[in-house]
């Protein structure tokens, strides 16, 4: 593998992860991670799809009118989506049900938007096939970590088997109902995000706008007037 | 490169797209509808066995669901009927069609269901001396959504032999819950009727109950956490268990005559 194409393939894993630093796809990564074995299957499903419509777009980019280009797109990603829910509804059925609506919405996951307009328009079709599973790489590294911490403290197992005794069920490890909940995955993403730019200091943003102090008459008071 | 951007060839991309598109998954869905059917129907089966506290780990659904008798009760006359047809009558979407179901008066409307269905389908266990167990399906609004599940009762039409939701969006780990097994199990022998046989004395108190107390046999542990949720279920079992529910066919079906 020659080095531009392993780059293409590894970098979205930590260097430029969507999640992590391009900030996408955000909404799923909130609602899926409940549980590890639902989050695999959500990662394997938009990673398929990521890399199947990156190739099939870039296949056809030098067709595509430039006017109906977004159109297309969404077209493609939405027709594999659906294939992917009726695989998933046919051999996985019970995740399917706990996934619900979240596999439908993979159409509007701005990752796989994001990589057909930016990278998929632009090359070959074997890099782009590349680049969207390394995209769905990253977005599955951040979608495990944070079933992986929800999951082991919010219900005291991993994949569905039991690692920590549970209170109710006569154990010894009360469990951390919010973590089950959305907006813990808030947390947790900010944590991920803050501990990659303590390693990772080029990822860190310059501030857009320097807060003014708090002092009368000074330079916060002139802007003000 | 050719100039992609003209009235023809915009027209020609999008119509070949779309028919490509369209072609792959139409024919995704009907490769795969026998699959997607068996799982739903293994799905239904192994709740109904559930409920019935007759599914085991990794047993045959099939196989077990060979015992069991699927019948239509009309639900005004609390009678079997042949009314429609069980291979085809599908109570989910009958719920919203108007021929196949009445509007419930909102003060009777305890499980906020807003339409009861005119036929229900009723699930039977039978042994030599008869009815061993009935499982009836119930549903009823929780907190988020509607909780769909099955309840299933012993010989003596009265002693719960189990009950299980097959479907619900209730907050994991709160009012989802109602899925754990040692709560479903903590029903497992409670009474539904007390005096009387047409209003139900089954309750789910807000917190635990006292086993010391007479009225124990009749009540469930709310669930912590999820009060709304519990309250539900309470109401669901109180509508379901009712006169307006199934509470007629249950009285046939204690007379032997159903």
């Amino acid at each position: 593998m020659s080095d531009k194409t392993k780059d293409i393939l590894l970098k979205p894993i930590f260097t430029d992860n969507p999640i992590a630093l391009q900030i996408l796809g955000i909404c799923s990564a909130l609602a899926v991670t409940a549980q590890m074995s639902v989050s695999l299957v959500m990662c394997i499903a938009l990673t398929v799809v990521t890399a199947f419509s990156n190739l099939f777009i870039s296949i056809v980019r030098n067709q595509i009118p430039n006017s109906i280009r977004i159109i297309v797109q969404m077209t493609i990603i939405a027709s594999l989506v659906i294939v992917v829910d009726q695989v998933l509804k046919a051999y996985a059925y019970e995740i399917s049900k706990q996934l619900s609506v979240f596999v439908g919405l993979i159409i509007t996951n701005c990752i796989v938007m994001g990589r057909a307009e930016a990278f998929a328009m632009k090359n070959s079709p074997l890099p782009s096939f590349l680049d969207g599973v390394g995209n769905g790489l990253g977005y599955s590294v951040i979608l495990m970590t944070l079933a992986f911490i929800r999951e082991l403290f919010g219900s005291g197992s991993l994949f569905g088997y039991q690692v920590l005794s549970l209170a109710t069920e006569g154990g010894w490890y009360i469990p951390n109902g919010m973590l089950l909940l959305p907006p813990s995955a808030f947390f947790l993403i900010g944590g991920f995000i803050w501990v990659l730019r303590t390693f990772k200091k080029d990822q860190v943003e310059a501030n857009e706008y320097k807060m003014a102090p708090n002092t009368v008459g000074g330079h916060g008071a002139g802007e003000a007037a | 490169m050719a100039n992609n951007d003209t009235f023809g060839k915009t027209l020609l991309v999008a119509g070949v797209l779309c028919l490509v598109c369209s072609v792959v998954v139409s024919a995704a869905a009907v490769i795969l509808r026998p699959a997607q059917q068996f799982n739903k129907d293994l799905d239904r089966k192994a709740n109904i066995l559930a409920a019935a506290g007759l599914m085991e780990k990794g047993a045959d659904v099939e196989a077990l669901f060979e015992g069991v008798t699927s019948k239509v009760v009309d639900l005004e006359t609390g009678r079997f009927t042949d009314a429609v047809d069980l291979e085809t009558y599908d109570q989910r979407k009958a719920s919203k069609t108007v021929e196949l179901s009445d509007e419930i008066p909102s003060d009777l409307d305890k499980a906020k269901i807003s339409r009861r269905v005119k036929y229900a389908v009723v699930y039977l266990i039978e042994n030599d001396k008869g009815v061993e167990t009935v499982i009836l399906p119930i549903k009823g609004y929780g907190l988020w959504s509607t909780l769909y599940g099955f309840v299933a009762l012993d010989a003596d039409v009265n002693t719960v032999a189990g009950i299980g939701f097959y479907e619900h969006a209730e907050t994991p780990g709160l009012g989802g819950e109602i899925d754990n097994p040692n709560w479903k199990a903590s029903w497992v022998g409670k009474k539904v009727y007390a005096g009387s046989e047409v209003t139900p004395t089954l309750s789910v108190i807000k917190g635990k109950v006292n086993p010391d107390r007479p009225e124990a046999i009749h009540q469930i542990d709310g669930l912590s956490g999820a009060t709304l949720t519990s309250r539900g279920v309470h109401n669901l079992i109180q509508y379901w268990m009712g006169a307006e529910g199934f509470a007629p066919f249950l009285n046939n079906l204690r007379a032997g005559e159903a």
